[in-house]
């Protein structure tokens, strides 16, 4: 059978391929933009990709999903991660494609050591520092990444721990270190010790994303109609952090209360993104991401953010 | 979010995507999913194996299917009640007229070769339709919007030569060196040299999928061997077998020169270790070379097939001999001499096999060590960015279209960097009005170069008509009378002045590509010298006005050094410019001097750019681009990655 190299050795020189056909990877949470970073992956021939999802596969699931096919029979009361899983599949016979079923904040540390990497999206914020945690107590390393879009906009959270990789410059291979804050340390970071220039969209997810947290809400699921509530945690937040309310503008909010709906080509762009930053982080080689990264439809800009210390 | 009015455009919109390749796939995908529903797709080629690991809507049972019509049925089960149509055709075909072409809304280009780029571009400004176009390389990419009288069009900009390779090229038809060098670095020297768990194509033509695992045993040493054997057997099969068995399939050959076999008996007759007594001291000196060894001094020579082929050999000999230990973990690298050599040779032989001009090591390196390849990511990032433009232009939103880069490495923190799209080039010879002039010796140059190098090769027309006032000294067609074509065959040999109608100074010329739509005049003037070295046509076109460069900033973005090595840009007909590689070919400068961004021009304000440097003006139009000096990662070229591939241990 022939296996598919693909980007993989193209970010690899040949001595090297087999580190990324070797790597596993976990992702929880699967929506259009998780499914599209899945298509990427597999395409580059990971050795493993485990999916966790649990939730019955919907109408709504299918939108923004192409991994899903709207075909009553195939995917009667099966779970996403089911239905991906075998799509999946299809796209690189070499790749390992499973589903893993259960609650993913009782999964104890060791289970997460079988993996390199883990991705999650569509998480509350208690659930991901959770995770991020679990995986930081390992020895081993393992690369924790968050992403979510809400509307037109995408965040990627990247936390590679003490991360040495090297790069060429000017014809040299030099061996480059990067401390990475895990992501509570990083939203810890108090508002007004930030750069002027930082990012709106990085204080508008960390609103509502504290409002879903606040009011126990599924993520992802914070509509319109909430839109007072979001304001006045705002408020509150802004006072704690001596930010000026208009850093987040009331326009900036509203367009990401459009709850659980996606929109494709932001889906496409975000998980194009975190496809090349997880294959970058395996393989070891090329400056990785840190740590945050935005993108917003309607400016069309991709900002990188460094949250840290 | 989507809007109302952006899923009412959406659903009312006719999408015409030209090319269903790596761009192609995932555009058609996050088309469907975004609620279009009438989409006509057009590509020409079918699908191969190595299109598998990127091109995620083919399967391994679509290899020899057309592209086009796949990629609908992949993407119709996802979304089974929209429309999908595709074509199997090449969109320089007649029936994808203007007439066609103003059906559309908008035309969505996810294209690899310039030349159909050109022909696109003349055809929307011709039908007056909106063309989204794109673009990757490695992991550079970008977005580019293009509305007639609004924006730029496509070609008011100069655009490198084009730098991908489809894989049947390298594999079966090369017709530049630069294709021969991608051989036998990629495929030829990663077989012999590198990791042997990565299956490559050496054998395998575009679609022969079965072939590849039959002829392993061929490239294994064989214990005891001896080298030169060894050498010669791998230099008989890929120069004279395997070509022996291109040959056979007729099909390939129609319209292109056929290549001719070749082997080591013919070029070398007697045994080298024979011959050449210098072998043994090779091995004194550290650095193990096949030019020290065969007393070739000079790296910018043009060896003759002879001598390549010695080199051959005995950089394969000193491999096995000097560094044995590193066979089946070797990567080429551009520093490495003995690699060096070994790829010149190969390429060299194998491009005299095909009748290319063969290039001296020092030219062959500055090539081998700058080939970049594409990355599969790039492709889903710059389709979700058309996406977004397309309906941006659906709804007519033209304050916010933009031109979007996709970095490699981040300038001003950004990854992906819109920039604001350009008033057209004033000067621009598809759409504007500007006359053009030609300085040309009328009694010298014959119509002939006119046409192939200002007509076809500048002008990008593909089917030329050309006239003077009301008389046609020559056009193509199918339908032309004999006795017309053998006038036209005559005209095309006579000089300029000699012409049935006299081309002289005063004279004007009107060159059209009907199906283009395209039609210029171009006034000759006449002039006695051109200056051999930087006039080497004899000829020069004028009224277009090249945008000032600034020097600096002449390096494309995420590409240091090795781009400063390039050769220039410019496409010219000439054997030895053939070779240029530009890799990044368009994703170049952004901010130029004299140009207005779009906002400007519809405010009424001109900013003054008179006094100032180039430096300042790009400060106040945008941001200025870090280009990080980084050397390029050695990757594959698009289109066909995977011709290396993990077999299953």
């Amino acid at each position: 059978m022939i296996a598919k190299l693909g980007f993989g050795v193209l970010m690899l020189k040949e001595g090297n391929f087999h580190i990324l056909s070797k790597s596993h990877i976990l992702v929880y949470g699967i929506k259009g933009t998780v499914a599209e970073f899945c298509k990427n992956i597999v395409l580059a021939g990971v050795g493993s990709l485990t999916l966790v999802d649990d939730r019955v596969v919907n109408e709504e699931a299918l939108s923004a999903n192409f991994l899903i096919l709207p075909d009553d029979n195939l995917f009667q009361g099966k779970t996403l991660a089911e239905v991906c899983c075998d799509s999946l599949k299809e796209f690189n016979p070499m790749v390992r494609v499973s589903v893993e079923k259960g609650d993913i904040s009782t999964f104890g540390v060791e289970f997460f050591e079988k993996f390199d990497v883990v991705v999650i999206s569509c998480c509350s914020l208690a659930k991901k520092k959770l995770i991020n945690q679990k995986c930081r107590k390992l020895s081993k390393r393992v690369a924790f990444y968050t992403v979510d879009c809400r509307g037109s906009c995408g965040e990627i959270f990247v936390d590679l721990q003490n991360y040495k990789y090297s790069k060429k410059k000017l014809e040299e291979n030099i061996d480059c270190q990067l401390e990475y804050p895990s992501f509570e340390e990083a939203i810890s970071v108090p508002w007004r010790a930030l750069p002027r220039r930082v990012s709106k969209l990085y204080f508008a997810m960390r609103v509502i994303e504290g409002f879903e947290d606040v009011e126990g809400s599924n993520p992802g699921e914070t509509l319109i109609a909430d839109l007072p509530g979001v304001l006045k945690l705002r408020k509150e937040l802004c006072e704690t952090n001596s930010l000026n309310e208009s850093q987040i503008p009331n326009a900036l909010l509203e367009r990401l209360l459009i709850g659980t709906r996606e929109y494709p080509p932001v889906c496409a762009i975000i998980g194009g993104i975190l496809g090349q930053e997880v294959i970058k982080a395996i393989s070891g080689k090329g400056d990785p991401l840190k740590n945050f990264f935005f993108f917003d439809a309607m400016d069309g800009k991709g900002l990188i953010e460094d949250i840290s210390e | 979010m989507a809007s109302q009015e952006q899923l009412s455009a959406i659903k009312g919109a006719k999408v015409l995507m030209v090319g269903a390749g790596g761009i192609g796939c995932e555009l058609l995908k996050t088309l469907a999913l975004s609620g279009f529903q009438d989409i006509h797709i057009i590509d020409m080629d079918t699908i191969e194996v190595s299109n598998l690991n990127r091109q995620f809507l083919f399967r391994q049972s679509h290899v020899g299917q057309s592209k086009a019509k796949v990629a609908r049925d992949a993407v119709l089960r996802v979304r089974p009640n929209i429309s999908i149509t595709p074509y199997h055709a090449n969109v320089k075909e007649s029936r994808f007229n203007v007439d066609f072409f103003k059906e559309f809304d908008v035309v969505l280009n996810g294209l690899d070769n310039l030349d159909a780029r050109r022909h696109v571009n003349r055809l929307c400004l011709a039908a007056d339709v909106p063309l989204v176009e794109s673009g990757t390389t490695g992991f550079l990419g970008q977005v580019t919007v293009h509305l007639k009288g609004k924006t730029e069009c496509y070609e008011c900009q100069p655009k490198p030569a084009p730098k991908t390779y489809p894989v049947c090229t390298i594999t079966s038809t090369p017709s530049k060196f630069v294709h021969c060098i991608v051989w036998a670095k990629d495929l030829l020297f990663a077989k012999l040299f590198g990791d042997k768990n990565l299956e490559n194509d050496l054998n395998v033509h575009s679609n022969d999928a079965a072939n590849s695992s039959e002829h392993s045993d061929v490239f294994e040493y064989r214990k005891d061997e001896d080298i030169e054997e060894y050498g010669r057997r791998i230099y008989d099969h890929v120069f004279g077998h395997n070509i022996e068995v291109a040959l056979s399939n007729e099909e390939t050959w129609k319209n292109r020169n056929k290549p001719r076999p070749i082997y080591s008996k013919d070029v070398l007759p007697e045994k080298l270790s024979e011959q050449n007594g210098n072998m043994e001291k090779g091995c004194v000196t550290d650095d193990v070379s096949a030019m020290a060894s065969l007393g070739l001094k000079n790296p910018q020579d043009v060896w003759s097939l002879g001598e390549n082929s010695r080199v051959f050999l005995e950089a394969l000999r000193l491999f096995f001999l000097k560094r044995e230990k590193e066979i089946g973990n070797l990567t080429f690298d551009k520093d490495d001499q003995l690699a060096v050599e070994f790829v010149t040779a190969a390429a060299n032989i194998r491009a005299s096999s095909f009748g290319i001009p063969l290039h001296s090591l020092f030219e062959a390196k500055g090539i081998a060590g700058n080939i970049v390849h594409a990355v599969a990511t790039t492709n889903a990032i710059i389709a979700g960015l058309i996406v977004i433009e397309a309906i941006k232009v659906l709804i007519k939103d033209s304050n916010n279209y933009r031109m979007t880069y996709c970095l490699e490495h981040p300038s001003r923190k950004m990854l992906l960097m819109p920039v604001e799209p350009y008033e057209p080039n004033k000067s621009c010879y598809v759409c504007s009005e500007t006359p053009l002039s030609l300085e040309v010796n009328t009694h010298r140059s014959k119509l002939r170069d006119f046409v192939e190098k200002i007509v076809k090769a500048k002008l990008g027309m593909n089917f030329p008509l050309i006239m003077q006032g009301a008389s046609i000294l020559y056009e193509v067609g199918e339908d032309l009378e004999e006795d017309m074509v053998a006038i036209y065959a005559a005209n095309l040999e006579k000089a300029l002045s000699e012409l049935p109608s006299p081309v002289t100074s005063g004279t004007v010329l009107t060159v059209e590509d009907l199906q283009q739509e395209f039609s210029r005049n171009i006034n000759i003037k006449h002039r006695e010298e051109f200056d051999e070295e930087k006039e080497p046509d004899g000829m020069l076109l004028s009224g277009w006005v090249e945008p000032p460069v600034d020097k600096d900033k002449n390096k494309p973005i995420g590409n240091g050094e090795s781009t400063s090595n390039a050769l220039p840009a410019e496409e010219s007909l000439e054997a030895k410019k053939d070779v240029t590689i530009q890799e990044i070919s368009e994703v170049t400068e952004i901010a130029t001097g004299t140009k207005r961004k779009l906002s400007e021009v519809s405010k009424g304000t001109t900013p003054d750019h008179s006094g100032l440097s180039d430096e300042t003006r790009n400060h106040n139009q945008l941001e200025k681009l870090d280009v990080d000096d980084e050397d390029d990662e050695l990757m594959i070229s698009d289109d066909w990655e995977s011709l290396t591939k993990k077999k299953r241990l």
